[in-house]
């Protein structure tokens, strides 16, 4: 079985995330890059199918500017088989369209049975790249996935909409993003970081997957302004003296709140 | 068939499992109203289309086409034809559909069939000389950006729950979709369990209050005092994500970074410390309130009345208080 991990590189949520007012685009001296969590989960998800079947290929892939490639040598330390960056200057700015097209045409390049990916980047908060690769690859979507379970030509899993759950399930290849609620990853250990050296990783530009990314046929998401707003400040702070819960009955009524 | 407005946009919603539109339903045609004519597609599962189509038309819908789903065991593709069929015969200016799980399939897919672009998460939308152009709020409500297409009608999913404006009710005016199968590969749906709604609390997205509880709560048991406030203050009830990871309350009542944003007039912290992905699901409330025992837990830094006490001593209270004024 062939599993293709995407993951992303974003800003670390831990800090402060900035926006670069003048182009819009994230300002990445501002904040330390870091896998998304999301992705590592989904990464782990492939490595606890592999510990339990043999011949299971694990590559991650993912679509950063060149510095990324130390983020994603983690994947490997983990336990991932090999790893594809792409990385091309056209792609500054790339909009969900053009991610998804190009990450396309990296998956077609080898042959997959399941592509896993994060539900929502904690970046751009889409959550659509998987949609839009299943229908560039033309296989089953499930997503949101909070339980998995992955066999020799199918996978399935719970889905969990607005009026209940549902029970799903694809034959391979298909695509499948999954939730929060799968386990998080493990820690790559000084055998798997040193092992990681040896791995391939392939960089790739965008002349490689014979992709333009000005072609005038696709509509492109553009941004308009960008405004920073002032952050929030604190207000009166009271320590308990016994009276605390009648001070802030006191408070909310005042202010029509309760 | 009668043309359909120049400024048609096409609002996209779904039936849930008992046939009635989803909850995104009334936001997104108010937004849509505001920004031109508002012309429903309603994916209903089978027979649940002309009921659909009336409460969309009650919702501000001026034209309705209905797409009731061949087999409701295909996963998503059946919608995205029907979206293809839609904007086909609609020539609308801008495409609106919820940021749910459903609606980002949706609109994925849909975008990347026609190679139309997406706007996601909008918390609103406006019209400028050149169209319509889609609201964010992002990185936690730390920047406000707005974004369009570069041409075509741009689909714009819509966060829900940040939709306050609601359109006026329409005469229903609705007809049948016919849609073209696409026979893209879907997944199956092999089983549903509707979801039983046990409660009378608000809805936590959109819920102009919320109660909230963290790891401080301590236990599944004792978090049911954030429910009791909650009920004192007629909120919805949400929670951080170590009190859903150690089993308190179900994820759905997460806010945050990975859960719910939520932009309440109050929101009531309880025993979360305030760590930066809380914060980025309800710094933008109007009113925050926090009750934490450490004086140097960040959600101070964002709270506009902050107690310093044990949570266990000052709700009880609280709620006497507000139940003795209330007299
Ligand atoms: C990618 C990513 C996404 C994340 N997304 C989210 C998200 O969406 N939402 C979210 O909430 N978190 C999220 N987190 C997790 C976040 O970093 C914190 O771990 C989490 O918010 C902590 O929850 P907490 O405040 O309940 O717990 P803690 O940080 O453990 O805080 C508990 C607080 O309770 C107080 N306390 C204890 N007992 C009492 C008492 N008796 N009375 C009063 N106060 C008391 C303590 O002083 C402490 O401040 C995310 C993290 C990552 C990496």
């Amino acid at each position: 079985m062939k599993i293709i991990v995407l993951v992303k590189e974003v800003p670390d949520t831990y800090g402060d995330r900035k926006l670069n007012l003048e182009t819009g685009l994230a300002d990445r001296e501002a904040s330390e890059a870091v896998i998304d969590e999301i992705g590592e989960r989904a990464l782990e998800l492939a490595l606890t199918h592999a510990d339990a079947n043999d011949g299971t290929e694990i590559t991650v892939l993912s679509l950063a500017p060149e510095g990324a490639t130390a983020r994603i040598r983690k994947g490997l330390a983990m336990g991932a088989g090999s790893a594809i960056h792409v990385s091309d200057e056209a792609l500054r700015g790339a909009d969900l369209g053009l991610t998804a097209e190009t990450l396309a045409a990296a998956i077609r390049r080898v042959e997959f049975d399941l592509v896993i990916t994060g539900n929502v980047s904690t970046d751009g908060s889409g959550g659509m790249i998987p949609a839009m690769l299943a229908e560039l690859l033309d296989v089953p979507l499930a997503t949101g996935l909070s339980s998995v379970a992955i066999s020799d030509g199918a996978v399935s899993g719970t889905r969990r909409v607005e009026s209940g759950v549902q029970k799903v399930s694809a034959n391979l290849p298909a695509v499948i993003s999954i939730t929060e609620a799968l386990p998080g990853p493990r820690f790559p250990n000084f055998k798997g970081i040193m092992a990681a050296k040896k791995k391939p990783l392939e960089m790739l530009t965008l002349a490689d997957l014979g992709i333009t990314a000005d072609n005038p046929d696709a509509a492109r998401s553009i941004m308009l302004t960008v405004a920073e707003k002032p952050p929030r400040a604190a207000g009166v702070k009271i320590i308990d003296e016994g009276d605390a819960g009648e001070k802030l009955a006191d408070f909310l009524v005042e202010n029509r709140l309760a | 068939m009668t043309e359909f407005p120049s400024d048609a946009i096409l609002v996209v919603v779904e039936t849930g499992a008992s046939g009635e539109l989803e909850k995104a339903a009334p936001g997104l045609f108010g937004a849509a109203a505001a920004v031109g004519t508002p012309i429903a597609l309603v994916l209903a599962s089978p027979g649940a289309g002309s009921a659909a189509a009336a409460e969309a038309a009650a919702l501000g819908a001026r034209r309705v086409l209905i797409a009731e789903t061949p087999d409701p065991s295909v996963l998503g593709v059946p919608s995205v034809d029907a979206l293809a069929a839609a904007v086909e015969q609609v020539q609308p200016d801008a495409i609106l559909i919820s940021q749910s799980l459903n609606g980002r399939d949706l609109a994925g897919r849909y975008a990347a069939r026609s190679r139309a672009a997406v706007s996601v998460d909008a918390v609103g939308v406006s019209r400028d000389d050149e169209g319509v152009v889609a609201h964010h709020s992002v990185y936690g409500g730390a920047y406000d950006v707005t974004s369009t297409s570069t041409f075509g009608a741009p689909v714009i999913t819509v966060r829900q729950g940040s939709i306050e404006a609601r359109a006026t009710a329409q005469p229903q005016d609705s007809e049948t979709l016919t849609v073209p199968p696409s026979g893209k590969r879907a997944a199956r749906i092999d089983s549903f369990d509707e979801a039983v709604v046990a409660t009378s609390r608000p809805e936590l997205r959109g819920a102009a209050k919320v109660v909230a509880g963290g790891r401080g709560l301590g236990s599944e048991e004792q978090f049911a005092l954030v429910g009791q406030l909650a009920d004192a203050l007629g909120a919805a009830v949400g929670a951080s994500r170590a009190a859903v990871d150690a089993g308190y309350i179900p994820t759905a009542h997460q806010v945050g970074q990975t859960g719910v944003s939520v932009s309440p007039q109050l929101y009531v912290a309880l025993g979360i410390s305030g760590a930066i992905q809380h914060r980025a699901g309800m710094q933008t409330a109007k009113m925050i309130v926090a009750i934490n025992k450490d004086g140097d837990a960040p959600i101070f830094e964002v709270a506009d009345f902050g107690v310093v006490g044990d949570v266990f001593k000052v709700v009880p209270q609280l709620i006497s208080a507000l139940e003795a004024r209330k007299k």
